[in-house]
């Protein structure tokens, strides 16, 4: 078979995993791509590079296309997100001054209870707390201020919500200009190993099953290429089935590692990997379930309730009409060429398209294509259920 | 809106913002001024509400303006990246010169062309001037290394300069790789070997 050949860009994070695993191990290959891996500086840039036909695919936020379809940001052209690429993996962390006064305050930092950390914060803040988010569209700043508005927090209006980029966000905190963070892996790690700050909650514990990142083409590439697309829907696949497997997990972090990709210790890396982090400077160690998912519990599924909530949210936060902005937020996370490109495959794909967000407390099965698959548990810290079909 | 337009740049490098600004001078008369601290960027920058923001394409902090595209007041006029509102050749041109232009809503292309343009053909001299020198650069190491692996040919097999030549190169060829790696390979071992 003829290789097509394909660039995809990324940004040097744990969870730009599947794309540096799918063209290393073959899973690419094997399904007739060769793939060049760009990495970019910026998510904007990123986005451009996309949206302007540079390159082919795109490591991207969640929200990114879902404000694009509404009309928020720079850049007007319709995304599509063929398929969520990880669930979860960011933290938010406090700096070191913070997290000295909520210990004082008796905080325990138990790195599981949104509740207690949440209150334990906003006690600690003072009037006007100051947050680094890596982008103005990312779960970063949804999951924040929807967890410190659920807390009570008036968000965002008493929220100093900034974005600064990933490898400065340790350095803006150590000079001050931020009170906390929420960041992907592996830079919260990071800012614990420069003594920048500690690490408060992994945003599982605020919701259990948020979309990460997703592979984003653009919308007339995916019409034109829909071959294409599937390709690489597959191979995303394998690489996230092949990063479930716990006994992959030295060889993922030694891959990451190496210069030419995330040019970072496999041992930083791999903390991330498996959900064993450590939290503060003195060495302490949490543990969290489901920290960053790859393939379980159907993770890379482009649920359409994920992209409603997502574009609910924004929607509120901006005084856009909530129906309209959910109507085409539901188009561009395509689980359509999803389905499409995985039917001739082992995966396991729910029977619906849409769920209730936040509806199940425990691992549970539900109705699939072989009658076989299991959905882990997806609720949100006050347990809130989010509705798609709701007004 | 008056006719002078402000202009802001993002540029750490001090010596590249004055040929950017140079250049967007003679293109017109304008205010400019020059950023070059990242932190507090989007503050910065909405303080001096400027018309038009130009900054690297390749540049880490430019997600910090991607703040501004959101107005959260009426006051406050929203900024949207260039590329949406302009002809594609314009905009195809500028993000290969590597410049992201910031310009503020209802701006018309027209007055913005001659900026961009100006902006493009500093952005791209630049670049193109630091690619050269690259080249030069990496040009000069392998001509210093295939001349060492020369010399240790020569020594090792009695072979005079061309001899040793040819047969890096013949190696290289026989290989599949350059004739600088060839090289590079053996003087490393004989550096292990000595």
């Amino acid at each position: 078979m003829s290789q097509t050949r394909l660039t995809l860009g990324y940004i040097p994070l744990v969870d730009a995993a599947p794309l540096i695993i799918a063209r290393e191990l073959g899973f690419a290959e094997q399904e007739g791509l060769a793939v060049d891996l760009r990495a970019a500086p910026s998510w904007s840039t990123l986005r451009d590079m996309v949206a302007l036909g540079q390159i082919e695919a795109a490591h991207m936020l969640a929200p990114i296309p879902v404000a694009m379809a509404m009309g928020l940001g720079g850049m007007a052209t319709r995304l599509d997100a063929i398929s969520v690429l990880s669930v979860n993996g960011n933290a938010v962390g406090v700096s070191m001054q913070l997290a000295r006064k909520m210990r004082d305050a008796g905080h325990d930092f138990g790195f599981a209870d949104a509740t207690a950390a949440g209150r334990a914060l906003i006690a600690a803040a003072g009037d006007r707390l100051r947050i680094g988010v890596p982008f103005p569209f990312s779960m970063h700043a949804e999951l924040l201020y929807y967890w410190l508005g659920s807390l009570g927090l008036e968000a965002p209006q008493a929220l100093d919500v900034h974005t600064v980029p990933p490898q400065q966000m340790a350095e803006a905190m150590a000079a001050g200009d931020l009170d906390a963070f929420c960041v992907g892996a592996p830079w919260g790690s990071m800012a614990v190993e420069n003594g920048a700050g500690e690490l408060l909650l992994p945003t599982s514990a605020i919701w259990s099953f948020a979309p990460e990142k997703v592979l984003a083409v653009r919308h007339d590439w995916a019409e034109k290429a829909p071959d294409q697309a599937a390709r690489l829907i597959r191979a995303m696949w394998r690489a996230g089935r092949w990063l479930a497997d716990s006994g992959n997990r030295i060889t993922a972090s030694e891959i990451l590692s190496r210069p030419d990709h995330l040019n970072l210790s496999a041992e930083l890396l791999e903390r991330s990997l498996s959900g064993n982090l450590m939290i503060s400077a003195r060495g302490e160690q949490r543990r969290a379930e489901g920290y960053l998912e790859f393939h379980r519990g159907a993770a890379t599924f482009p649920w359409r309730s994920q992209a409603g909530w997502i574009a609910t949210r924004l929607a509120a936060r901006t005084g856009l009409d909530r129906a309209q902005a959910r109507e085409a937020a539901r188009r561009v996370f395509r689980t359509d060429l999803y389905r499409a490109a995985l039917d001739t495959t082992a995966a396991d794909l729910p029977g619906a398209s849409e769920k209730l967000e936040g509806a199940l407390d425990v691992p549970t099965e539900v109705a699939s294509q072989t009658g076989s698959l299991i959905l882990g548990p997806d609720r949100f810290f006050d347990g809130q259920i989010f509705d798609p079909d709701a007004e | 809106m008056s006719d002078r337009l402000s202009i802001v740049v993002v540029e750490k490098d001090r010596e590249r913002a004055l040929l950017i600004v140079d250049s967007l001078r003679a293109s017109g008369d304008h205010e400019i001024s020059v950023i070059s601290e990242q932190s507090g960027l989007a503050r910065r920058i909405s303080e001096r509400n400027p018309d038009v923001v130009l900054v690297d394409f390749a540049n880490p902090s430019r997600d910090m303006l991607e703040e501004l595209t959101l107005a959260s007041s009426p006051l406050e006029r929203p900024v949207a990246m260039f590329v949406d509102r302009s002809d594609d050749a314009l905009t195809r041109a500028a993000i290969e010169a590597g410049v992201s232009a910031y310009v503020v809503d209802g701006l018309s292309a027209g007055r913005i062309k001659p900026i961009l343009d100006a902006a493009i053909t500093r952005f791209h001299m630049f670049q193109a001037m630091r690619a050269e020198l690259a080249a030069t650069k990496r040009a000069l190491e392998e001509r210093k290394i295939i001349d060492r692996a020369k010399g240790v040919l020569m020594k090792a097999r009695g072979l005079d300069e061309d001899a040793a030549y040819a047969l890096l190169r013949k190696t290289a060829m026989d290989q599949g790789r350059k004739v600088a790696e060839v090289a590079e390979a053996l003087v490393t071992a004989a550096g292990l070997l000595s």
